[in-house]
């Protein structure tokens, strides 16, 4: 499939009438972005609904609209939503496979495949990779989907970030935790995360300033070392957690990661749609990705 | 100034029947089978009998119990929520006040009373808030409420967030002479929190609720009521911090009562993986560590008393992702089962100290009269049948509503019938 994007006509027949209706209750770019294009690069029909302009304005209930959407006989239902195991509740009123993208600070697993993939095609390896991943982990699918994955391929991973964001209960996970951004030396792969402030409500500090931050965790050209790689799931805050001349330098892999995001999508949609036999299965995994 | 009743019920003359078993009153040191004998409704005769695989027990008493009436007569009635208690084995429960409108004033708890007079199979008492629609800022009038019959007072389903307040109910409770029962919780702490704060909320990525957000509380009220010299109960305990903290209060001669709930003496925070909303409940489930120290407490009687904290919520209301949903579960209905079947029978308990701590305990904690069996005696007892098995299903339920962490549970000991103030509300 990586190669079907190198090729001047892109579109594979693979998923011909099948439908994949995108259910998006946060706002995303790259994730709702390439989930539509995977799913039309295999021929797919395709149908994003937001919920801003959908029945959810008008307060329907998660479950109602998964049933709605069902009675439409969708192949694939992919969700986005701001709360925890979202995915698996819809999952359990639609006869559909769901995949999870997103849900709430839960897991973000096709984030963690991409992840993966775009670490092995920059470094040609996985396992025995030491990954640093450095910001606000408490409030972050990503990393938890990411140090999860991270262990499935046998490689290891860092939380390094102020302690009210990277709590020492994150070890549980499977990865080290640490206050000191100069254990980002021992790394191969530098992950930074986004500073998610709207996930902080007001009078909740976890930090006393951005600026703060930024000197004590952002990632600059002094702290990166040659040869580490530096990703990052975007959108990016140049200048908080990362300084735009890291994000501009050879070292990072971010738009590789968008363009893996795409192929990994494609694969997941074919791999939901073309395993029948072990679709059950699959879909469990996916929605509620996790070691458990 | 006081009102000598507390309890309330549609219960006139009282029935006339006979029970016979295996006689279990652990407070009153009975343990032997008998034949009792119940005359419009008065315990008449006590007799040796032969022996019967059925236990007879004192009934229980549930000091914590949401009827959401008035305002949300859709999740639970008088009727329904008593009917739910009488299939639970109690013969007296004490309602919250935190319904809409909230429980603050004597018109609003003397129309509960008259509907409990009409409706209520169980005889119920109701809680009146501490504070004004249980804003936290200004007392009610507390003095007032007690002479109508509030049997207590709580801001349960939030804490009193000001010491100062906090103080005043202490100082001011001495005038309407009954006692005040505390939802401890630092807000502070546990703001945007739905599990425990420790490894499964780490991994799952719920927000944390921390076990100091309830023992800091606790601390502060104990000091309190040290200093006031007033008795409090402490609601729903979880954290073995509070236990801790209640131990030590207790040694020193502080008045203090508590209760411990069957899901918090059942279960953990690893339910909560699961994401089923009906593993949310505040305080939140804790860790095994957590649950040991409460089985200890309550086998030793610091806690002294077992509470549903039964908080029906319709189903459509459970029926969302887990941060969305309530907190609450039901419990009226499960709560001996459970508690047999999880505690007693692999032997955490035994089964004289779980009767007591269902009956007597809370009943002394409330300074209800305890239940009793003795000639002469109102009759308030409870058959079980500790071999029945049995499933927990949605449809299975007296209460209007099925939020229970027990669903799709088998369980071991059944109550099969239930005599409350005289009269036999529940027969299975």
């Amino acid at each position: 499939m990586a190669s079907s994007l190198d090729r001047e006509v892109k579109k594979l027949p693979t998923l011909r009438g099948r439908t994949v209706v995108n259910l998006f209750y946060e706002s995303s770019t790259r994730t709702l972005a390439s989930f539509e294009l995977a799913a039309k690069r295999l021929s797919a029909d395709t149908m994003s609904l937001r919920s801003s302009g959908s029945s959810a304005d008008k307060g329907e209930s998660l479950r109602d609209t998964a049933s709605t959407l069902s009675a439409y006989d969708p192949d694939v239902i992919v969700v986005r939503h701001p709360s925890i195991g979202a995915a698996g509740l819809v999952a359990r009123y639609t006869g559909a496979s769901v995949v999870n993208a997103g849900d709430g600070k839960h897991q973000h697993p096709t984030q963690a495949l991409l992840d993966l993939y775009a670490m092995e095609k920059a470094l040609g390896r996985l396992e025995g990779l030491h990954v640093a991943i450095v910001g606000d982990a408490l409030h972050s699918r990503v990393a938890r989907s990411l140090v999860q994955a991270l262990v499935l391929v046998g490689a290891r991973s860092t939380l390094i970030g102020p302690p009210t964001l990277v709590p020492r209960s994150f070890e549980a996970l499977g990865c080290s935790t640490s206050n000191d951004i100069r254990d980002l030396a021992e790394a191969d792969v530098v992950y930074v995360l986004r500073m998610q402030q709207e996930r902080m409500s007001p009078g909740e500090a976890f930090i006393p300033s951005l600026r703060e931050y930024t000197a004590l965790y952002g990632i600059t050209q002094e702290r990166v070392l040659p040869g580490q790689v530096v990703m990052h799931p975007g959108p990016m805050n140049r200048g908080v957690e990362i300084d735009a001349r890291v994000a501009d330098s050879g070292a990072a892999l971010v738009s590789d990661q968008v363009r893996a995001g795409l192929v990994v999508r494609m694969a997941v949609l074919y791999d939901v749609l073309t395993t029948a036999a072990a679709h059950e299965q699959v879909v469990a995994e996916v929605a509620q990705w996790s070691l458990h | 100034m006081v009102s000598p009743l507390m309890l309330f019920s549609r219960n006139g003359r009282g029935d006339s029947l006979t029970l016979e078993g295996r006689v279990l009153a652990p407070a009153q040191g009975i343990d032997e089978c008998l034949r009792i004998t119940v005359t419009d409704g008065v315990i008449a005769a006590i007799e040796p009998a032969a022996a019967s695989a059925l236990v007879i027990a004192p009934a229980f008493v549930d000091p914590h119990v949401h009827l959401r009436t008035p305002g949300r007569e859709d999740e639970e009635t008088l009727r329904s929520g008593t009917e739910a208690a009488a299939a639970g084995g109690y013969c007296a429960i004490l309602a919250m006040p935190n319904t809409e409108p909230v429980v603050d004033t004597a018109a609003v708890l003397g129309a509960l009373i008259e509907l409990a007079r009409a409706e209520a199979v169980v005889p119920t008492g109701f809680m009146a808030a501490i504070s004004k629609s249980q804003g936290g800022e200004e007392l009610t009038e507390m003095a007032e409420l007690a002479f109508v019959g509030a049997a207590a007072f709580t801001d349960d389903g939030k804490p009193v967030v000001s010491a100062g307040l906090m103080r005043r109910a202490l100082q001011y409770s001495a005038l309407a002479g009954r006692p005040l029962a505390l939802h401890c919780e630092e807000p502070a702490l546990s703001r945007g929190g739905h599990a425990h704060e420790g490894r499964v909320s780490a991994e799952i990525g719920l927000g944390p609720y921390p076990s100091t957000a309830e023992s800091l509380m606790v601390e502060r009220d104990l000091a309190l009521a040290a200093a006031e010299e007033r008795p409090l109960h402490l609601m729903h305990l979880s954290a073995r911090e509070s236990v801790g903290a209640l131990r030590r209060a207790r040694n020193e001669g502080i008045p203090a009562t508590a209760e411990v709930t069957p899901h918090h003496l059942c279960l953990t925070d690893e339910a909560v993986r699961s994401l089923d909303p009906n593993f949310k409940m505040n305080p939140p489930l804790r860790s095994e560590d957590d649950r040991r120290v409460l089985i200890d407490a309550l086998r030793d009687g610091v806690i002294p008393a077992v509470a549903t904290d039964h908080a029906p919520h319709a189903r459509h209301e459970k029926d969302v992702p887990f941060e969305d949903a309530p907190f609450g579960v039901t419990g009226l209905e499960t709560s001996f089962a459970a508690l047999h079947t999880y505690l007693v029978l692999p032997g955490e308990l035994t089964l004289e100290t779980l009767l007591e701590r269902m009956s007597t305990g809370p009943a002394r904690a409330f300074g209800l009269a305890e239940p009793r069996i003795e000639t002469g005696a109102r009759a308030n007892l409870v058959a079980l049948d500790l071999e029945a098995e049995w499933e927990v299903t949605e449809d299975g339920f007296r209460s209007l509503s099925a939020n229970s962490w027990l669903l799709g549970n088998t369980l071991r000991g059944r109550v099969v019938r239930t005599v409350a103030d005289g009269r036999e509300v529940f027969v299975a």
